[in-house]
């Protein structure tokens, strides 16, 4: 178990890479503390394989330190860091039984057989393999393959972490569910650090305390599931989380006023702003309110989703989604009120902090 | 869909089935002929039997030139497949490195049979060969026509010369299939270099191998060429390998009865050898799946 800390990693993975688009890592600055649960969140291609890699050692970053306690590892083998990894792609040796593929990383670190049969025991009991122990790894299904592969990365005892990568992508719903109780479940029990990666916001939301977001080679947020539903610090984290996305729209900021088209709508504070930027201002479709008062809009479409209704509607020529719950009526000729409190101010896809806030006051 | 019955299928392969008979059964028949019968020219033959069959299994040439064989294919196939998995997971699998290298050793696969003997040939002579004028210069009385484990010495590595290859082609082929997560997740699980071998490699190189082992076998059985280019078979026998027997039997001798006979037991003893193979094979498949 360590508190790792990412100091300023940067990868490439053409030694010839110059330009910041060259870098799959662009910026990484990032303390995981330990024993902590962290889900590690972004679309495909955004760098989080090679993040993993980085801090498990199988992949040496072009820039930058990694410290586990403080103590500088970036040079060390994998072995030396002790950190479990289960990949995406599922890895079974199918020259060896069910058993022997989970006694394989205990074997290999030379530890007593009886402590092995115990540790194994366990986990076959954990992934509900223990029918298939003795049986040759051959011919197996995909959910049984990925089991077997996240077996293998939980049997160890004291390792520093345990980095999932995507490992529960093929498995049926309900297993998934059971699985990632277990793994909350082991999480409160053995406190092992753990970064589970996925792509899927509610498994990142249920699996873990903190949730990092990543988006393009950089981690745009760290927060808690409802830090990121609420202030969501990059317009991709506003896009991302929730469903629908919050709403963005092109707007001019003065003082406490902020104006979209030709409506003015006043801010709870006045953001601070700096210099020049692309202004956008924010609001997550759950704090948009349909009325009689307000500001006109167009209603296009009412999608009905069981316990609530999203409203598909224009707004000052920008497409606006509302949720609504189920019951809530469509007046005809709506105006839209916004919750002003839940107003979020982005520039440069940045969010601006209030100038009270802002100042430390 | 109803399968409708058409007499019309035998005319479209007919000419598949002329060309076989023509290119195969006829000439093994016409051995067949041969292996029963006797004949003093004049295009007349009287009937053996099993004569020949019997003369040729109880005759010491045989036997010796069958061992003899058995022995080269053994010795080979000891040396091809080990330094051909060695040289395969020592080739890169990545870069500019990966065309030279199968460049390489593609290289002595396209040379003609006869052209590796003379090379070699050529080579191992004492008097203008590199490597026969070379090693008696250090003072090793090397001689492969003259000495016997000297001669064998020289067939052996010129196939290894020419063969390995194929066998690391097969292996490489074999271990670039392998995804990069195998070697990653073996590295977490602390695996040693034996162990990735035994565990992830070796698995994957399992089927190339058998068939690299097959064509090995099957065509260090049959080898003619380069033996008969470079040593003619001699000194005296010593590298009279079943092929260069039957040839000399049939062409030099001109005994067509027993040469034909012989011909028979040669092919069956490759078509059991064969089937030997397939079998363990298809076995090891099944134990797979
Ligand atoms: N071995 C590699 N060689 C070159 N580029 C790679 C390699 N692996 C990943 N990349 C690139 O790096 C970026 C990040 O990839 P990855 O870390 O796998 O993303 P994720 O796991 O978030 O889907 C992608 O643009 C991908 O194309
Ligand atoms: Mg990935």
């Amino acid at each position: 178990m360590a508190r790792i800390s990412l100091e300023h990693i940067r990868h490439a993975y053409s030694p010839r890479a110059k330009a910041a688009g060259d870098y799959a890592l662009k910026e990484v600055h990032h303390e995981w503390e330990d024993g902590g649960a962290y889900a590690l969140l972004g679309p495909s291609g955004c760098g989080k394989t090679t993040l993993l890699n980085i801090i498990s050692g199988l992949l040496q970053p072009s820039d930058g330190r990694i410290l586990f306690d403080g103590k500088d590892v970036t040079q060390l083998s994998t072995e030396e860091r002790n950190i479990a990894q289960v990949f995406q792609f599922p890895v079974v040796y199918d020259t060896m039984t069910v058993f022997d593929n989970l006694a394989f990383p205990l074997r290999n670190r030379k530890v007593p057989e009886a402590e092995v049969e115990k540790r194994v025991n366990e986990i076959l009991e954990m992934t509900d393999l223990a029918g298939m122990a003795k049986r040759r790894a051959q011919r197996l299904t995909a959910d049984q393959k990925q089991k077997i592969s996240l077996g293998r990365g939980l049997v160890r005892a004291n390792v520093n972490a345990i980095l999932f990568d995507e490992p529960l992508t093929v498995i049926d719903p309900h297993m998934k569910w059971v699985l990632r109780s277990q793994l909350k479940r082991l999480h409160r029990q053995s406190r092992f650090t753990m970064v589970y990666v996925t792509h899927d916001q509610t498994e990142a939301l249920t699996f873990a305390d903190k949730v990092v977001v990543m988006h393009d080679g950089q981690i745009v947020q760290i927060g808690t599931p409802a830090e990121l539903f609420e202030r969501p610090s990059h317009t991709f984290v506003g896009y991302f989380i929730g469903s629908p996305g919050m709403n963005f729209m092109p707007a001019s900021v003065d003082g406490a006023m902020a104006r979209v088209g030709d409506q003015t709508i006043a801010l709870a504070n006045a953001p601070a702003l700096k210099g020049e930027g692309r202004i956008e201002l924010g609001i997550r479709p759950e704090f948009i309110k349909l009325g009689r008062d307000g500001m006109p809009v167009t209603v296009n479409k009412v999608e009905d989703i069981g316990r609530q209704k999203i409203v598909r509607a224009t707004f000052c020529g920008q497409p606006l989604s509302i949720v609504l719950a189920e019951d809530d009526d469509i007046p005809t000729d709506a105006k839209v009120s916004f919750d002003q409190h839940a107003i979020g101010i982005f520039s440069d896809s940045w969010r601006v902090e209030n100038q009270s806030s802002g100042q430390g006051g | 869909m109803e399968k409708t019955w058409n007499n019309k299928a035998w005319f479209l392969v007919l000419p598949v089935l002329v060309l076989v008979a023509f290119s195969a059964v006829i000439p093994l028949m016409t051995v067949v002929n041969y292996s029963v019968q006797d004949t003093f020219g004049n295009n007349q033959f009287f009937w053996a039997g099993t004569d020949w069959f019997v003369e040729i299994l109880t005759s010491p040439r045989f036997w010796d030139a069958l061992w003899r064989n058995l022995v080269f294919s053994a010795v080979i196939l000891a040396i091809e497949v080990p330094l051909g998995i060695l040289i395969a997971l020592n080739m890169p699998k990545h870069g500019p490195g990966v065309p030279v290298c199968l460049v390489l050793m593609a290289l002595p696969l396209l040379i003609p049979w006869n052209v590796v003997g003379t090379i070699w040939q050529v080579f191992g002579r004492v008097d203008i060969g590199l490597l026969g004028y070379f090693l008696n210069s250090l003072g090793i009385s090397y001689n492969y026509t003259q000495n016997t484990a000297h001669a064998w010495a020289t067939v052996i590595v010129m196939d290894v010369w020419h063969w390995t290859s194929l066998v690391v082609l097969l292996c490489y082929a074999g271990l670039v299939s392998i995804p990069d997560a195998y070697y990653q997740a073996a590295r977490i699980d602390g695996a040693s270099r034996w162990s990735v071998f035994r565990h992830i490699q070796l698995p994957k190189m399992k089927r190339v191998l058998l068939i690299a082992v097959l064509l090995r076998f099957m065509d260090s059985f049959m080898i003619y060429t380069e033996p008969f280019v470079v040593t003619g078979g001699g000194p005296g026998n010593s590298t009279t390998f079943l092929s260069i027997d039957l040839v000399k039997m049939a062409i030099g001798q001109f005994d067509l009865g027993p040469a034909a006979a012989m011909s028979i037991i040669y092919f069956l003893i490759i078509l059991l050898m064969s089937w030997v193979f397939y079998t363990v094979m298809t076995q090891s498949d099944a134990e797979q799946s």
